[in-house]
C-alpha cells in the first residue's frame, strides 16, 4: 500500500485515461505521484473501460488510420456537432496537442489498430485501440507502476482542504481509514456526475429515475462539486451529456457499449404512445446516434421503441439482447404493452407515406415519406414483412458535461478568474470546457489524453517551483 | 421484457449446458467486437449472426488460450456479463475431442484422462519387461549387449515392426476418422484452396495466435511474454525431430540395410537427440507455465489430460535419452523395455488425449484461413 503519510509532488485523483495519462507525464518529469482511484482494481479506470479509440489530428496516414486528418478538419467537425458551443481557444489547443499524443500513447505502450467490421466509419480520423479500452488502460497501468507511479484502489477523494484557490490536502477514505493526503500540486482527473442520480434530478426531474448510466457507477461528482463549491470556475451545460438510445433492458450501471443499437435507421422509432417523434433517417448513422438519449429522454417514461421488419434483420450490428418478435404489428404491440390501434395506425400511416426510392444505406439515399410528420427523410421503406421486431431503448448516459473552467495549461479557473496555484484538471470533469453540447466520437478520449498530458506536465513544473 | 437470464442468453438448441454458454459468450462478444485485433477466432465470430455447436467446437478449437480477451475485457468476472472467453471455449474445446472421438465407445477415455492414460502406461510397460522376460531367459534382462543388432537381440526386428506398425496405423486411422467427424460438424463440405493449406500451415507452424495480438500470452499476472509459446515450439519441433529419426532410421534398415543402435554422430541418433532435448525442456516448460498461470483463464477439470499429455512426452524423451547415453550397459534391456513401452503407450492412446488438439487446431485454421479468405476478398 502507498504512504499517505508523506507529502506528494502530485496527487491525482481518479483512475482512467486522463489520470493515468497526467500521472505518467508526471513522473516522466521527475515528479512524486500518487493516484487514487477509488475503484477496486478490476473496474479501474472508469469510463476508459468502455471506450474503443481516439480522435487526434494527423497530417498523413500511417499503418492504422487511412487518411490525413488536418487540425482545420477536426476543428470544423468539432465545431459542427456543437453548434458552436465550445472554447475556440481551447479546442484548438487540445486538437494540436492530440497530434503528438498519437505518438505519444504508442510510447506508453498502446497499440492501436486499424478500424475493422462493425466499427464506425472513423478509419481516417479515429484510432482504435487493439483490445478495447480496457487493454489501453493496462498498458497505461503498466507503465506508470514500471516507472514508479505509487496507485492506491479502493480510495475516494471525499474532501479537499483548498485555501483561496491553493490545494492544500484531500481528505482520501481508504479501507474504512479517513486520510488526509498533502501534496504540492493537486490534478483532478476523476469524471463528470452522471452516476449520481439525485444530482441528475435537480435538472431532469423524475426522468433521471429512468435514465440507464453506460459506465461506471463511481462517477458521482464528488470532486467536481467539492472543487466548484470551493470558488472553482463553473462551465458547461449541467443538462449536456453524451447520452445514446441503449437497449432497455440493459444493467442501471455499466453496460457498456455492447447495449447500443444502429437499427434506428432501418426503421421507425416510437414512444409509449406508439407515435413516432423524430425523423430517424435524418444522417447517416455515426452523426446522428448520439442525439437519441436526449431524444427519448425528452418522451413520456423515457422510453421508446424501435420497429422494424423482418427484411432488415441481418442489416445491422447483432445485438446482445434479442429483438421482441411477433407475427403482426397487432402482437408486437401486445409484446411491448402498447395500444395495438395506436401502433397499427402509426405503422401503416408511416408505410403509406412512403415513396419508391433505391435503398442504400451507406449513403443519403432517396428513399423518403411524404406528407408525414416528423418525415423519415432517408432509408424509408414500408415495415411490411414478418415477423416483426422491436428493440425497447431508454436513455443510456455516457458522461456529464458540467465541467471545472480551465486555461491551456489545465490549470483550474477561480471564479474571480484568477488561475488556481496549484490545481489542474483533465478528462471528462472538464469536457464541457470544449464540448458545450454534442458529440463527435472518440473525443471524450482526446480530452482525457491531451489533457490529462498537459495537467500531469504542468503539475510536475508546478511542483518543482 | 425484463432479463432474467444473463445478459446474451438466447432460447437456443445446444448438446450441452457449456455450448449454451459458449453461445451467449459469442452473442456477448459479437455485440462488442473490441477483441478483433486479437486473433482468428473473434473475426471468425464476426462472420457469423447465430452459432450452432458445429461453429462453437471449431471456434473453440481456433482458441489458442492466450488470454489476451480475457484481460482486454471490460466485462470479465466479477462484472456481471461474466465474460470468460479462455476458460468457456478450453472446456468446450476438451469437450469436442470426447465428441469427436473414433470409436465412439472409447470418448469415454477423455473423462479422468490422466488415470486412463497412466494405466496404459504402466500396463505397456509392463508388458515389455514381462515380453522380453518370458521370450528370453529372463537373464537377458540384466545382461549388457552392444553393436548392431543389439536390441533385436531383445526383441527381433520383425516383431517390433509389426507391433508399432499396427499401433500406429491404428493411431492414424482413429485420428483421421475423428479428423473426419470434426471436420464434418464444422460445416465445410466444400473444397479448399491450396493458399489455405498454406495459411494455416504457417500459422500453425509459428502459432501466429499464441501472442495476444503481438505481445504475447497473458499468464500469471498483467505483464504479457513469449514463454509458452516458445516451450509449445520446442515440444512440437522436438516431436517433429524424434519423428525424422524414427524415420529415418527405417530408412537405414530397410534401404542400407543397417541396423540400429548407430553410433552417436549418425542422423538418427542426432535428430533424435535434439529433438529429445525439445522433448525435456519443452513440456518441462509447458507444466510449469501451466503451474504458474491464472487458474481463472484455464480448465482445470482438464489438468489431469493436458498434464498426461505433457508427461508421456516427457516420459517418451526421458526414457530414449537414458537408452542412449546407457545402451552399453547391463541397464540397457530394462530401459529398452520402457521406452518401448511409454512409446507403445504414446501412440495407442494419441487419439484419446490431449494429442489431438493439434489435429483440431490445424483443421480450424484451414477452415479460418478459408473462409477468412473469402470472406475478405467479397470485401
Amino acid at each position: 500500500m502507498a504512504d499517505l503519510t508523506r507529502k506528494y509532488d502530485v496527487l491525482i485523483a481518479g483512475g482512467g485515461n486522463a489520470a493515468l495519462c497526467a500521472a505518467i507525464a508526471a513522473r516522466r518529469a521527475g515528479s512524486s505521484v500518487l493516484v487514487v482511484e477509488m475503484a477496486t482494481k478490476f473496474y479501474r479506470g472508469g469510463n476508459t473501460r468502455h471506450t474503443r479509440n481516439i480522435r487526434c489530428a494527423h497530417d498523413a496516414a500511417t499503418d492504422t488510420l487511412s487518411g490525413p486528418y488536418p487540425e482545420e478538419e477536426f476543428f470544423s467537425d468539432l465545431l459542427a456537432v456543437t453548434q458552436g458551443q465550445t472554447d475556440e481557444a481551447l479546442a484548438r489547443h487540445m486538437i494540436h496537442e492530440s497530434k503528438d499524443v498519437l505518438d505519444w500513447l504508442p510510447q506508453q505502450g498502446v497499440r492501436f489498430q486499424p478500424s475493422l467490421g462493425g466499427t464506425l466509419s472513423l478509419g481516417r480520423t479515429n484510432s482504435f485501440f487493439l483490445g478495447g479500452g480496457r487493454a489501453m488502460l493496462n498498458m497505461l497501468y503498466l507503465t506508470a507502476e514500471t516507472l514508479g507511479v505509487e496507485i492506491e484502489y479502493d480510495a475516494e477523494v471525499v474532501d479537499l482542504d483548498i485555501d483561496s484557490g491553493m490545494f492544500l490536502s484531500a481528505a482520501v477514505q481508504r479501507v474504512g481509514a479517513r486520510h488526509a493526503v498533502r501534496a504540492a500540486t493537486f490534478v483532478a482527473a476523476c469524471g463528470g456526475f452522471e452516476s449520481n442520480i439525485e444530482w441528475l434530478k435537480q435538472y431532469w426531474g423524475a426522468a433521471a429515475d429512468n435514465f440507464l448510466i453506460r459506465g461506471t457507477p463511481n462517477n458521482r461528482g464528488t470532486v467536481l462539486k467539492l472543487l466548484l463549491d470551493r470558488g472553482v470556475q463553473e462551465t458547461g451545460d449541467p443538462t449536456q451529456c453524451h447520452a445514446v438510445a441503449i437497449d432497455a433492458r440493459a444493467p442501471k450501471y455499466d453496460g457498456g457499449i455492447i447495449t447500443r443499437h444502429d437499427s434506428v435507421i432501418f426503421g421507425i422509432v416510437v414512444n409509449r404512445d406508439a407515435q413516432r417523434f423524430y425523423d430517424e433517417g435524418e444522417d447517416i448513422w455515426p452523426k446522428r446516434y448520439a442525439i437519441w438519449g436526449r431524444l427519448v429522454a425528452a418522451q413520456p417514461d423515457q422510453i421508446a421503441y424501435i420497429i422494424f421488419d423482418s427484411s432488415v434483420v441481418t442489416m445491422f450490428m447483432p445485438t446482445l439482447y434479442p429483438p421482441i418478435a411477433a407475427g403482426s404489428i397487432r402482437e408486437l404491440a401486445g409484446e411491448l404493452t402498447l395500444d395495438p390501434d395506436a401502433l397499427e395506425a402509426t405503422v401503416s400511416g408511416f408505410n403509406a407515406a412512403v415513396r419508391p426510392g433505391t435503398f442504400d444505406d451507406t449513403i443519403l439515399d432517396d428513399c423518403r415519406t411524404e406528407g408525414l410528420t416528423p418525415p423519415k427523410t432517408h432509408w424509408a421503406r414500408r415495415i411490411e414483412t414478418a415477423p416483426y421486431y422491436a428493440y425497447p431503448v431508454r436513455p443510456g448516459i455516457t458522461f456529464t458535461y458540467l465541467a471545472t473552467r480551465v486555461n491551456k495549461e489545465s490549470r483550474m479557473l477561480m471564479r474571480d478568474g484568477k488561475p488556481s496555484a496549484n490545481m489542474f484538471a483533465a478528462g471528462e470533469i472538464m469536457a464541457g470546457n470544449v464540448l458545450g453540447r454534442g458529440y463527435a466520437a472518440g473525443i471524450g478520449m482526446t480530452i482525457g489524453s491531451v489533457f490529462g498530458r498537459i495537467a500531469g506536465r504542468e503539475a510536475a513544473k508546478n511542483a518543482r517551483n | 421484457m425484463l432479463a432474467t437470464e444473463k445478459a446474451g442468453a438466447r432460447p437456443g438448441q445446444h448438446a450441452t449446458a457449456l455450448l449454451a454458454e459458449a453461445d451467449r459468450l459469442m452473442t456477448v462478444c459479437n455485440s462488442c467486437r473490441y477483441c478483433e485485433g486479437l486473433c482468428a477466432v473473434f473475426p471468425a465470430m464476426e462472420m457469423r449472426r447465430a452459432f450452432p455447436d458445429g461453429d462453437l467446437n471449431y471456434l473453440a478449437n481456433l482458441c489458442h488460450s492466450c488470454g489476451a480477451c480475457y484481460v482486454d475485457c471490460q466485462f470479465s468476472p466479477p462484472h456481471e456479463f461474466d465474460v470468460n472467453v479462455p476458460r468457456v471455449l478450453a472446456q468446450v474445446r476438451a469437450d469436442s475431442y470426447a465428441a469427436y472421438a473414433w470409436p465412439r465407445a472409447l470418448a469415454p477415455m477423455f473423462a479422468r484422462n490422466g488415470l486412463a492414460i497412466s494405466i496404459v502406461a504402466a500396463l505397456s510397460v509392463a508388458a515389455f519387461i514381462l515380453g522380453f522376460a518370458a521370450w528370453h531367459d529372463p537373464r537377458v534382462l540384466f545382461g549388457t549387449h552392444v553393436g548392431p543388432g543389439a536390441f533385436y537381440r531383445l526383441m527381433p526386428h520383425n516383431a517390433m515392426v509389426w507391433l508399432f506398425g499396427l499401433a500406429f496405423l491404428y493411431a492414424i486411422v482413429a485420428l483421421a476418422m475423428s479428423l473426419r467427424a470434426f471436420w464434418r460438424d464444422i460445416g465445410d463440405p466444400m473444397r479448399l484452396p491450396p493458399g489455405a493449406w498454406w495459411q494455416a500451415m504457417r500459422d500453425a507452424t509459428s502459432l501466429r495466435y499464441l501472442d495476444g495480438g503481438g505481445i504475447g500470452c497473458y499468464n500469471h499476472d498483467e505483464r504479457p511474454n513469449d514463454r509458452r509459446k516458445f516451450y509449445h515450439h520446442l515440444t512440437f519441433y522436438g516431436f517433429a525431430l524424434c519423428f525424422a529419426s524414427t524415420c529415418v532410421a527405417t530408412l537405414y534398415h530397410y534401404l542400407l540395410a543397417r541396423e540400429a543402435p548407430y553410433p552417436w554422430w549418425d542422423l538418427p541418433v542426432v535428430l533424435g537427440t535434439l529433438g529429445g532435448i525439445g522433448l525435456i525442456f519443452g513440456p518441462l516448460g509447458l507444466f510449469i507455465a501451466k503451474l504458474r498461470r491464472d487458474r481463472v483463464m484455464q480448465d482445470e477439470t482438464r489438468w489431469g489430460m493436458d498434464t498426461a499429455f505433457l508427461v508421456m512426452l516427457f516420459l517418451t524423451s526421458l526414457t530414449g535419452l537414458l537408452l542412449l547415453v546407457l545402451r552399453a550397459t547391463a541397464a540397457m534391456p530394462l530401459l529398452l523395455a520402457l521406452h518401448l513401452g511409454v512409446v507403445f503407450a504414446l501412440f495407442i492412446t494419441m487419439p484419446y488425449g490431449k494429442f489431438v488438439h493439434g489435429l483440431y487446431r490445424f483443421a480450424a485454421l484451414v477452415r479460418y484461413a478459408k473462409e477468412h479468405g473469402a470472406f475478405t476478398a467479397k470485401g
